[in-house]
């Protein structure tokens, strides 16, 4: 696996020192990311352009949590509350529930915003803390805006509690109606292609802010707090605002996402925003390589629809055994956990590793080579 | 460009790949064969009860293709699609997008409400029809779509006739009520609540617990210090039989009363003594006075061990389902939609026939009490209040 | 006055509970600084395998009650101290010097495996404790209480001085101290850092699987997804205490069981009404959050200097 990937990645810079390729290249890309719900249809069916849609959904969730957690280096195991305010918000200005019917357009940017409004509360008091006592922190967090969401039917109806909120307006855009077949020319395109488009130019938008955050003075400013952050206060970084920024960014990714969830699926409940999503969230970015936008990226495409794949581990049964010796679904998250432990450990910093992380631990590791050499002459 | 043809190589291996991941998936279906799917959660915390519904509709296909079912004149073979939903939102759309990908004819299922409502979504822009076994959200049939069923009385009606029963029949002035904040706890626990304050009781105190919990100590001492003379838990077996244990180590010796989430054998086995006296509601009527009803009970044990709670429902739900395919003559959705709006079929959980929502129309429910380890039957109550 | 005697009675049972489980959090974390996020899947395989041993005694010897509650003891403290020594070995030791939250990720890998093999070999049943306990009754203060909460409540108290003397005082105590001090350090003592890392997964283990055996025997029935919620719980206390903290473990364990019993008693009278014990856990947390505001630390952990 790993010399595969270094020859992939000497391919790819290779690559990008020729023009005439590059070019090439992004519009084969491009044509691929346009034709991957049709040719996904054909193939396998349309459960998986639904499971393409919810992949960018976590693409874009987890390039949120990353700029927390990859780029200012504060675990949060929280965010998936981020995700549940824009869901909900969208969900209660856009349904029978209080009887509004908001355009998405006005409500995508509020639920950022709102979601963002969030992240600073949760940052705020939390600026002191570090690693796992800030993790407990914003564990803490996410569970409180769950119960709150799961419990306030009374004694004011606003979320309908554990009922969740149903009917929700699907998302509209220029009189079109995202929720029915739309035909184009001799084309149909399906609902679940449509939302695929839209999920597709959100995700590329967040990839672009997340790219260009990196490389700006805010992404070095991260970088430098997560190294050091005495250090970084240091040379003059104002790390408060720095570390409330990270958490507002991160929300409003969330936030965006959320909303386009509660508009696709058309019902939320507070069942989608357990703990277990959060962490799921936490695996992509660790998984793929933290910081690194094309290992995210890639831990968000593995860990969703690696656990869709499984399901069909009774059909592989059927077809290698001659019959199915173990029922499929109790195997499922069996062999999702042992991928985890085993990806992990022949691959410690990420599939992707961001180089700069792949750098340090190089070099961490020689540090230490040398230290136990030392110690082994001192002991001489 | 020296190196671009085999990076556009490689995207092309990729996409025949995914191509040729498939071939297993995507046989053609055969006429004579009629795919059914079945929805629940076969993982996790309701792993037990979710195998217990898909057991309960497998069973009815094996009797139907052992007795042969003819179609239109034709003879056909009925073949089930188990799916795991997980009882999570999300996966329920992605099950039932994969089951409407395998051109099925109808559904059995999903087992919770919270899965059941997004997926009906589905469903219904496929034009598929949907009978749920065990959902009992008021929404899931309240949503417009005339391809939602359930062969199960809603949190309504049951709320409703527990309510009174526990004030009208047990003579109860000051309820406590607990529910686990799931959508068939708290849906339940809203209904009953309003239904004793209705009949002239009393709430005593109404607190919460969660689904995950063990330990219901802190709600019971609180509880204790208001004095009720019944406790009624909405929730399920897994939370219901600790909690009356707790209670009866605390002192508390008010009457224990619960719906059908903890009228199970499981209950019986994990409150042990201290779940003596208990009462349960059951929607439908008892299994061991409908036609049928020994024999399926009997076949069921055979087959799976014993009935966790649901699988008569699912059974049902099936059999329903495949009866109206052959008063209309086809399997085709379109036309045998309509036959279930009108059907009347006398299952092993009772009558059923479809409202114009969906939901079943004579809605009986049963009452049973726990007596030395096992459930004996009491009474049986419809929805407009009279005992039968 | 006897509800506030009986959430009392409820907090400390509760309490001692989680104490035992933070315990093994807070010694791995003061070792390795790594959240040992399958400890909780210890207390579960705890439960599950004195249950297996008990329903296997008593159906087929005829040893006296007493004989096969020890056996299913010991049996469990064995079965639990090999799984957390395999556990380090095969998902933390390769990650020793990796990135901080490789060994979390691999944590939580390891914690889904173990919850789906205890499905595979139990089954997805929730299995409930043999009444082999015969209970009594007691009346204190107006609050009620079993024989079996007075068991937990001394058992804990015993096993956590027990504890406390063995890092104080034994050859192994002292090791481990000087080993969560400075690997390199207790190495050069003669110390093996390994073999120390491994006992002190192993005694967590322990802990943890009598833990185990009490919320089995007291609370509830065992299931294979109950190791999460109890584990979350004491990670939390381990964390109030100031992680790493021994002593703070047992602390914060205590001020959780007592914060979630009164919380849920007294929440509704608290916000005059509007919230009810649906909010225990926001309760639970926000105390935690203001703890840990003003003392980022933990009650008992020491402020670690920010090195520069």
């Amino acid at each position: 696996m790993r010399p595969g990937l270094n020859k992939l990645q000497t391919g790819w810079h290779a690559l990008q020192r020729d023009r005439r390729s590059v070019v090439i290249t992004w519009l084969a890309l491009g044509l691929i990311l346009a034709c991957l719900p049709f040719l996904t249809e054909l193939s396998l069916g349309r459960s998986w352009v639904r499971i393409l849609d919810f992949t960018l959904l976590y693409i874009m969730l987890a390039l949120g949590l990353n700029i927390v957690v990859g780029y200012a280096g504060l675990l949060d195991l929280g965010y998936i509350a981020f995700y549940a305010v824009g869901a909900y918000l969208y969900a209660l200005l856009a349904s029978p529930q209080f009887g509004l019917h908001w355009p998405v357009w006005a409500i995508l940017p509020l639920g950022a915003l709102v979601a963002g409004v969030f992240g600073v509360l949760l940052g705020a008091p939390t600026l002191k803390l570090r690693g796992d006592y800030l993790a407990i922190v914003t564990l803490g967090f996410g569970e409180i805006v769950r119960i709150f969401l799961n419990n306030l039917n009374t004694p004011y109806n606003i979320t309908n509690g554990p009922q969740g909120i149903s009917q929700i307006d699907p998302i509209q855009i220029g009189g079109i109606d995202l929720h029915q077949t739309q035909h184009l020319l001799t084309l149909t395109i399906p609902s679940t292609h449509l939302y695929y488009y839209l999920f597709l130019i959100f995700t590329l938008l967040i990839i672009f802010v997340s790219i260009r955050l990196q490389d700006s003075r805010i992404g070095r400013a991260w970088i430098a707090i997560r190294e050091d952050e005495v250090a970084a206060s240091a040379m003059g970084i104002n790390t408060r605002n720095i570390k409330l920024l990270a958490f507002a960014m991160g929300a409003s990714f969330g936030g965006i996402s959320g909303g386009l969830f509660a508009g696709f699926q058309g019902f939320i409940s507070p069942e989608s925003f357990t703990l277990f999503e959060s962490i799921i969230v936490l695996c992509m970015i660790v998984l793929g390589g933290m910081g690194n936008i094309a290992g995210v990226i890639l831990g968000a495409i593995l860990l969703t629809i690696f656990p869709e794949a499984l399901r069909y581990l009774g059909e592989w049964q059927q077809l290698l055994l001659g019959r199915v010796w173990v029922d499929p679904n109790d195997l499922r998250l069996l062999i999702f956990g042992l991928a985890l432990v085993l990806s992990m450990i022949f691959h410690p910093a990420g599939l992707l590793p961001s180089t700069r992380r792949a750098r340090e631990l190089h070099a961490r590791r020689s540090i230490l080579a040398q230290e136990q050499d030392s110690l082994y002459e001192q002991q001489r | 460009m020296k190196t671009a043809p085999t990076h556009l190589n490689g995207i092309t291996v990729a996409v025949l790949l995914t191509a040729g991941l498939t071939t297993g998936c995507q046989q053609k279906v055969d006429d004579s064969v009629v795919r059914i799917g079945s929805v629940a959660p076969l993982t996790g915390m309701q792993a037990h009860y979710g195998k217990d519904n898909d057991n309960g509709a497998r069973l009815a296909v094996e009797e139907l293709n052992a007795r042969g079912v003819v179609i239109g004149g034709k003879k056909v073979t009925i073949e089930v699609l188990s799916e795991d939903d997980q009882a999570d939102p999300r996966t329920a759309t992605i099950v039932a997008q994969k089951l409407v990908d395998k051109q099925i004819k109808g559904v059995i299922g999903h087992m919770n409400s919270g899965a059941s409502i997004p997926a009906s979504k589905i469903y219904h822009d496929a034009r598929i029809p949907q009978i749920s076994p065990s959902a009992t959200a008021i929404s899931y049939t309240a949503q417009g779509f005339d391809t939602a069923f359930r062969v199960m009385t809603n949190d309504r009606e049951q709320g409703k006739v527990v309510g009174e029963y526990a004030v009208k029949k047990l003579g109860a002035k000051a309820v406590a009520i607990i529910d686990d904040r799931t959508a068939y706890g708290q849906g339940l626990a809203d209904e009953v609540e309003k239904t004793v304050l209705l009949a002239g009781g009393k709430i005593a105190s109404r607190q919460f617990t969660t689904d995950h919990a063990t330990d219901f100590t802190a709600i019971l001492t609180a509880i204790k210090a208001t004095h009720p003379d019944l406790v009624f838990y909405g929730g399920m077996d897994p939370q219901g039989a600790p909690l009356v244990k707790q209670m009866r180590n605390l002192g508390i010796q008010a009457q224990y009363l619960g719906s059908d989430g903890i009228k199970t054998l499981e209950f019986l086995s994990l409150a042990g003594k201290d779940g003596d006296g208990t009462i349960a509601s059951m929607p439908g009527l008892p299994l061991d006075k409908m036609p049928g009803g020994k024999t399926f009970s009997d076949k069921f044990t055979a087959h799976y061990g014993p009935i966790q709670v649901y699988a008569p429902y699912a059974y049902d739900a099936m059999n329903v389902m495949v009866a109206a395919m052959v008063r209309a003559g086809s399997t085709d959705p379109a036309k045998y939609l309509a036959e279930l709006h009108t059907i009347h079929y006398s299952g092993v959980t009772g009558d059923i026939a479809f409202d114009h929502n969906g939901d079943i129309k004579a809605a009986a429910i049963t009452l049973y009490q726990a007596k030395n380890g096992k459930w004996e039957f009491l009474e049986t109550i419809t929805s407009n209040g009279e005992a039968k | 006055m006897d509800i506030f005697s009986q959430q009392l009675i409820n907090g400390l049972v509760l309490g001692s509970i989680y104490a035992l489980i933070a315990l093994g959090y807070t010694m791995v974390y003061g070792i390795l600084g790594l959240i040992n996020f399958a400890h909780g899947e210890i207390t579960m395989f705890g439960a599950m395998v004195s249950l297996a041993i008990l329903h296997a005694l008593l159906l087929h010897t005829g040893l006296p009650t007493a004989m096969i509650f020890a056996l299913a003891l010991l049996g469990a403290i064995g079965f639990c101290m090999a799984l957390g020594f395999s556990i380090e070995r095969v998902a933390y030791r390769p990650l020793r010097n990796a990135p901080r939250l490789a060994p979390l990720i691999t944590a939580i890998g390891m914690s889904i495996v173990l919850q789906n093999t205890a499905m595979l070999i139990w089954g997805k049943k929730f299995l409930s404790f043999p009444d082999i306990i015969p209970i009594q009754r007691y009346q204190i203060a107006g609050a009620n209480i079993t024989n079996l909460q007075v068991a937990i409540i001394v058992l804990a108290i015993v096993l956590m001085l027990g504890l406390w003397t063995l890092i104080q005082r034994s050859r192994l105590g002292r090791a481990m101290r000087a080993t969560a001090q400075s690997p390199e350090l207790a190495a050069l003592m003669g110390i093996n850092p390994n073999r120390i890392i491994s006992a002190t997964f192993m005694l967590g283990a322990a802990l943890a699987a009598i833990a185990g055996i009490m919320v089995n025997a007291y609370y509830g029935p065992a299931h294979y997804t109950m190791g999460f919620m109890l584990g979350l719980k004491a990670f939390t206390a381990a964390v109030l205490g100031g992680i790493g903290n021994i002593a703070g473990a047992m602390l914060g364990g205590l001020v959780l069981g007592l914060i979630e019993s009164f919380g849920a008693g007294y929440i509704s009278q608290l916000s005059g009404g509007f919230m009810g014990s649906n909010y225990q856990s926001v309760f639970a947390f926000t105390v935690l959050i203001i703890i840990l505001v003003f003392r980022p630390s933990g009650l008992l952990g020491e402020r670690v200097g920010e090195r520069v």
